[in-house]
């Protein structure tokens, strides 16, 4: 705790800390130790497969966690930013003639800047609406943005936009998911990314310290937008295919239960939930009938236990080891 | 002008199945402050309980409709036992997400035991059609525009005379008070989803009469759209469920007609958040003044 507030002091000090020395070290290490481990064939096809949606799957949920986490606002749209970068960039990549490594580059871009211009539409109605009615409004956004996909021609309609070129690989992806956590961590520790937890915690107490509870509200939105456009551009380069039903409801759901999962406020509890909850249904692919209701019997008893008060209980009465508090409960 | 005319009869018989479902989630939320997202599952479940009830269990078809409704009463006032009331002084978004995942159970739990594949219902209703100056009415629609009218008109008896109504009037101004008063809050908040299940259960019949089929997820656009329902009219508001859902299936039913099959859906919540922009509290909700 000392040091976090000393960092926070000093948030200019100076990049180069022993902190970051080690996470950089460590960034490399994972990325060479992975790839040697798919090289040498250590890993088999299944798991070499799930690299990229375990990645694409971590920029999802971590850019959720910062409107779900961090600015205490539930939004069941995430699926539908997604789409809209997906279609976007796989349509930009799909009519230019550049070299593949632009083209992806700016079709990301593209991806992710148009669901950021959805986040601002999607940011004007959340102004003048609080709790409840914005998960609904971003529900039925989602569910618009769906049907839309569903009628254009240029989408493919139904039947899906096809042969997109793959360029998605392991490397990219964890070149963007390294990107994004360090922008959203990094985000979330200043100044602004304070003033976003303050609107969580009590907005009206920020209100009346002059924090413009608005602007950081569309802030957050066009932020976890953006990059859950870039995840979609990441995810249509990967399947080579995208249908407009990829995109549904239940898609915003799985991307919440990892947030739930891994700790709302917590960007490491996301990653890891999000490799957890990636990985393991392939693992019990026998059990495949019984993911959904696993998913939902976790986020019942996950909301009983650390909302209801019996986790306090329990952890007064001595029956459970004092847990770590979670930077934010559920607020 | 005929088919106009029938366009706005067929909107008025799902905006009164969507009228019907957007009353439990309007009463659900003034009384708990809730959005209960497992409703529109109620749905589901009423349709495969009158399903079994009729094949399964061989019942005439009045017995099932009542059985029906007594098992979607129990399971709403059990699911807020189990998974609401813990959490009632828990934050809101605690609450919801926990709805959510009920929602998941329920649908989950349908996909095990009957599991993806649709099954074909014949409707139980068997009500002739009739046709008055070249408009054809089908009997579903007769059938569905007459019990949603008596549901209606029932319930706000119920909410504006009964003692009951009035104990749940007062919960949903404001629980502490109401409990000085002698009201049983528990008893009061399990009646609300005991009615707002029972309604959602004939809603959940009058669906598969129209559309002869049964799948796991055939609640969730329906509950989706209700809720909107429910917003659309202010949401809180009894009468303003009633007219968001007839609202809802009128624009739904033209734009369907008219514009586009795919695009109805896109235009229906088009209508909500244009709604929602001009009147953040709905049409007939009303402005809370949010106290430090």
């Amino acid at each position: 705790m000392k040091k976090d507030i000393a960092s926070v002091k000093n948030p200019t000090q100076n990049i180069v800390t022993k902190g970051n020395i080690i996470k950089v070290v460590a960034i490399i290490a994972v990325y060479l130790l992975i790839t040697f481990l798919v090289n040498e064939n250590i890993l088999n096809r299944q798991m070499k497969s799930l690299l990229v949606p375990i990645g694409i799957n971590i920029i999802l949920a971590v850019s959720l966690n910062l409107t779900t986490g961090f600015l205490g606002e539930l939004s069941l749209g995430h699926a539908g930013f997604m789409a809209i970068g997906a279609y976007s960039g796989a349509i930009f990549t799909l009519k230019s003639n550049m070299p593949s490594a632009v083209a992806f580059i700016l079709g990301m871009l593209i991806g992710g800047v148009v669901a950021a211009i959805f986040g601002v539409l999607i940011g004007v109605p959340v102004l003048r609406l609080k709790g409840d009615y914005l998960a609904i409004v971003t529900l039925a956004f989602g569910e618009i943005i769906r049907s839309i996909v569903n009628s254009l021609s240029i989408t493919g309609g139904a039947m899906g936009l096809s042969k997109i070129p793959r360029y998605t690989n392991y490397t990219w992806v964890y070149g963007i998911v390294i990107i994004t956590l360090i922008i959203i961590s990094n985000l979330v520790n200043s100044r602004h990314g304070r003033a976003i937890s303050s609107i969580r915690d009590n907005y009206i107490a920020a209100e009346s310290i002059g924090i413009k509870v608005s602007r950081y509200k569309i802030m957050a939105f066009v932020i976890a937008a953006f990059f859950a456009g870039v995840a979609g551009v990441l995810y249509g380069h990967n399947l080579s295919i995208l249908k407009p039903a990829d995109f549904d409801y239940n898609k915003s759901i799985e991307i919440l239960v990892i947030v739930v999962l891994g700790g709302m406020g917590s960007i490491r509890g996301s990653v890891i939930a999000a490799i957890i909850l990636t990985l393991l249904p392939e693992m019990l692919r026998a059990a495949d009938d019984f993911r959904m209701l696993l998913y939902a019997v976790v986020l019942i008893a996950l909301m009983l236990f650390n909302s209801s008060g019996l986790r306090s209980r329990l952890e007064e009465s001595g029956k459970l080891p004092k847990l770590p508090v979670l930077k934010s409960r559920v607020k | 002008m005929a088919s106009i005319i029938e366009q706005l009869i067929n909107g008025l018989r799902s905006g009164s199945i969507y009228a019907l479902i957007a009353l439990g989630y309007t009463m659900v939320y003034g009384i708990a402050k809730m959005i209960n997202f497992a409703h529109g599952d109620i749905i589901m479940v009423g349709a495969y309980t009158l399903y079994v009830a009729i094949y399964g269990l061989k019942m005439p078809a009045i017995a099932a409709v009542f059985f029906t409704i007594v098992v979607c009463s129990v399971l709403g006032v059990l699911i807020e036992k189990v998974a609401y009331k813990p959490l009632r002084k828990a934050p809101a978004l605690a609450v919801l997400i926990t709805a959510i995942g009920m929602s998941f159970f329920l649908q989950s739990v349908a996909l095990l035991i009957f599991n993806a594949n649709p099954i074909t219902f014949k409707s139980i209703i068997t009500v002739p059609a009739i046709s008055i100056g070249g408009i054809t009415i089908s009997g579903i629609t007769l059938v569905t525009l007459s019990v949603t009218l008596i549901c209606m008109v029932a319930l706000t008896f119920f909410i504006n005379k009964t003692k009951a109504g009035s104990a749940m009037r007062a919960v949903s101004e404001d629980k502490a008070a109401a409990e000085l008063m002698g009201i049983n809050v528990n008893k009061t908040i399990s009646m609300t989803f005991a009615i707002g299940s029972a309604l959602a259960a004939v809603a959940g019949i009058m669906f598969v009469c129209q559309f002869q089929s049964i799948k796991p997820t055939l609640g969730a656009l329906p509950g989706i759209k209700a809720f909107v329902a429910a917003v659309l009219g202010g949401i809180g508001s009894v009468p303003g469920a009633m007219l968001g859902g007839m609202l809802l299936g009128v624009i739904e039913s033209i734009s369907k007609a008219y514009i586009s099959t795919e695009l109805a859906d896109a235009i229906v919540f088009g209508v909500l958040v244009l709604v929602l922009l001009v009147k953040p509290s709905g049409l007939l909700g009303k402005n809370r003044v949010e106290k430090v």
